[in-house]
């Protein structure tokens, strides 16, 4: 735990409580992600990944506990301040699917532009590279509702891409897109980590693809929710009990789970 | 991404479109005066007939200027709806604006019956209308916004804002059930919307007002465009969304309510010029639509009137007929025509 109190540390949960109303959803939330590091926020539906997510993303208040971006609490910034620190990807639909592409992408400036939104060259050459990086440069005067979900997703990441800020944040993004789509957005994703050096936090069903992609792994069970290294999470056996054993059970040497017949 | 730049050639178009649409919305009416004469008129230089300059000076160009000023202001107000409750259908009387004006209005005409004593009848004339009109706006506005500071979330105050509008109607239709023939049809009158009425005086408060409105939605305009993400991505991009929230409410409620107040509660306008300027201009940008939307209603509203004047006739139709019989045709064409209802 207290390894290293060097200050790459971009992102630190500290015995977090999070939930509504006094009406706690989990607690002893705990992990430290360090720059360019991939971590998968996984768990069963309910069990408080989004409002996870929320909570980190200072869109609702934490019961108790802290959370600390660029080792400074998060509640001390201001919207303004924290939206140039982090960017979020949700699972809600676009309010307007009327946007081009790019349009969209460059909403992302929004943190750094005047009080009108006016573009500067820094900013147009972010949208590039976000565009870039993602491969959507084909698409950039497309609108939004001709694009596939898989398209609409990579758009989306670009968008927070153009946020250019140290965290990324991300609930589901591989919801509704097939296996191909799936592999090829979590791979997307790792490659930005590790590219450009952005930290990057997504919840997600997919255990087997979190734990042969990801950096780190943040296990909610409800109880002590695990977080380290996919291969430290398999030898702690944190896996075995996600799922009741009479239906499913994990095989620790192919780190895949067995459905039981 | 797309600059103002890329659009000045429509916006020049759309300029020279509403020069043309005043000049003929003036030369035109019960009473025929030669194109040449109106422009003379309105350059100062002599006219053959004093009555002519007399009709144009004060009747149909404080009647032009004020169905500019409500086209544009009803347009804006419309467009900033329809962005803050991401929904195509928003109008900018969604928050109750113009029932509050209208129970404003039938408190004093209708009212006026069952509190004799209270108003004399020398009160009831076009001014105190106007101002019962925007204190029954304004007073539904305020009941919205102390609302809107308790719910987080904006459709739940579209739907609020739905049913102050259906209790002020039905307080209406009680008044209107207990009130004499003469006084229903004044109040019916006033329903039907007119941009002929002002006096200058009441056309430079309505300037004041509208500019003020202009004002707040321009300064708008960043959160505007972020909203067109949801409002939790506005959030995370920066913006104070119960700022900006007040700040395109009460913009809306002094555009609309304060053409509601002096013009009548006119009908269309809002609800389809932004949808109109979004096929038009292919975008949703709003730092195109704000000025765009603004020169469309006012050309809109202009034609629509001069239509209802039924030129070389006596007499005048409601305005809101005319709004509605012309505008609602063409907002479903361009709909079909696109296959697919973008907002």
């Amino acid at each position: 735990m207290a390894e290293s109190n060097t200050s790459n540390n971009v992102l630190k949960v500290i015995d977090l409580n999070i939930g509504y109303k006094n009406k706690s959803i989990t607690e002893n939330i705990d992990f430290t992600l360090k720059q360019g590091e991939l971590m998968a926020v996984i768990g069963v539906n309910g069990i408080g990944k989004s409002t996870l997510l929320r909570t980190m993303a200072n869109a609702q208040e934490a019961l108790s506990g802290n959370i600390e971006v660029d080792d400074k609490s998060l509640i001390s910034y201001t919207p303004r301040e924290l939206s140039s620190k982090l960017s979020v990807v949700l699972t809600e639909p676009l309010a307007s699917k009327n946007l081009s592409v790019i349009e969209l992408v460059a909403l992302g400036r929004q943190p750094y532009t005047n009080w009108v939104g006016t573009l500067t060259t820094t900013d147009k050459k972010k949208i590039k590279e976000a565009l870039n990086m993602l491969d959507l440069e084909p698409l950039q005067h497309k609108k939004c509702y001709e694009l596939s979900d898989g398209q609409l997703q990579r758009v989306m990441i670009a968008r927070a891409l153009a946020q250019d800020t140290s965290i990324i944040l991300l609930d589901e993004p591989t919801t509704h897109l097939d296996l191909f789509h799936k592999v090829q957005i979590l791979k997307l994703l790792r490659s930005i980590a590790h590219n450009t050096k952005k930290t990057i936090v997504f919840t997600s069903h997919e255990i087997e693809m979190a734990i042969q992609i990801c950096d780190q792994i943040l296990l909610l069970n409800g109880k002590d929710n695990p977080f380290g290294r996919p291969q430290d999470l398999i030898k702690k056996q944190a896996f075995e009990r996600i799922f009741p054993d009479d239906v499913v059970t994990f095989d620790a040497t192919t780190g895949t789970f067995r459905i039981k017949k | 991404m797309n600059s103002f730049q890329t659009y000045r050639w429509h916006f020049l178009v759309l300029i020279i479109a509403l020069v043309c649409s005043f000049l003929l919305n003036i030369s035109l009416g019960s009473v025929g005066i030669p194109l040449s004469e109106t422009l003379s008129s309105v350059f100062g230089d002599s006219v053959q007939n004093s009555s002519w300059d007399y009709i144009i000076w004060n009747y149909r160009i404080p009647k032009a200027l004020t169905a500019i000023l409500a086209g544009s202001a009803l347009a804006l107000s419309g467009l900033l709806m329809q962005t803050l409750f991401r929904n195509p259908l928003a109008g900018p009387f969604v928050l109750g604006i113009s029932s509050g004006a209208s129970l404003g209005a039938a408190l004093l005409i209708m009212g006026s019956g069952l509190f004799t004593g209270l108003f004399s009848f020398t009160l009831l004339n076009d001014v105190a209308l106007a101002v019962a009109a925007s204190l029954g706006s304004f007073l539904v506005l305020l009941a919205v916004v102390v609302v809107a500071s308790r719910v987080k979330d904006t459709m739940a105050l579209l739907i609020i804002g739905l049913m102050f509008g259906s209790v002020t109607g039905a307080l209406v239709s009680v008044l209107s059930y207990f009130t004499k023939a003469e006084k229903l049809q004044q109040f019916v009158y006033w329903s039907f919307g007119s941009v002929g009425n002002l006096s200058w005086p009441q056309l430079t408060l309505l300037l004041g007002i509208v500019l003020v409105g202009i004002i707040l939605s321009i300064l708008s305009i960043k959160s505007l465009n972020t909203l067109l993400l949801g409002e939790n991505y506005a959030q995370s991009l920066g913006i104070h969304l119960k700022k900006s929230r007040y700040l395109i409410i009460i913009a809306t409620g002094l555009l609309a309510g304060s053409v509601t107040a002096l013009a009548g509660p006119i009908a269309f306008v809002g609800l389809a010029v932004p949808h109109l300027t979004r096929q038009i201009f292919h975008t949703t940008d709003h730092r195109i639509l704000v000025p765009a939307v603004l020169v469309y209603g006012a050309i809109l509203l202009l034609l629509c009137d001069t239509i209802a004047q039924l030129p070389q006739s006596e007499n005048v139709l409601p305005i809101n007929a005319i709004t509605s019989i012309f505008g609602a045709p063409v907002v479903i064409w361009l709909l079909l025509r696109k296959k697919r209802m973008v907002f």
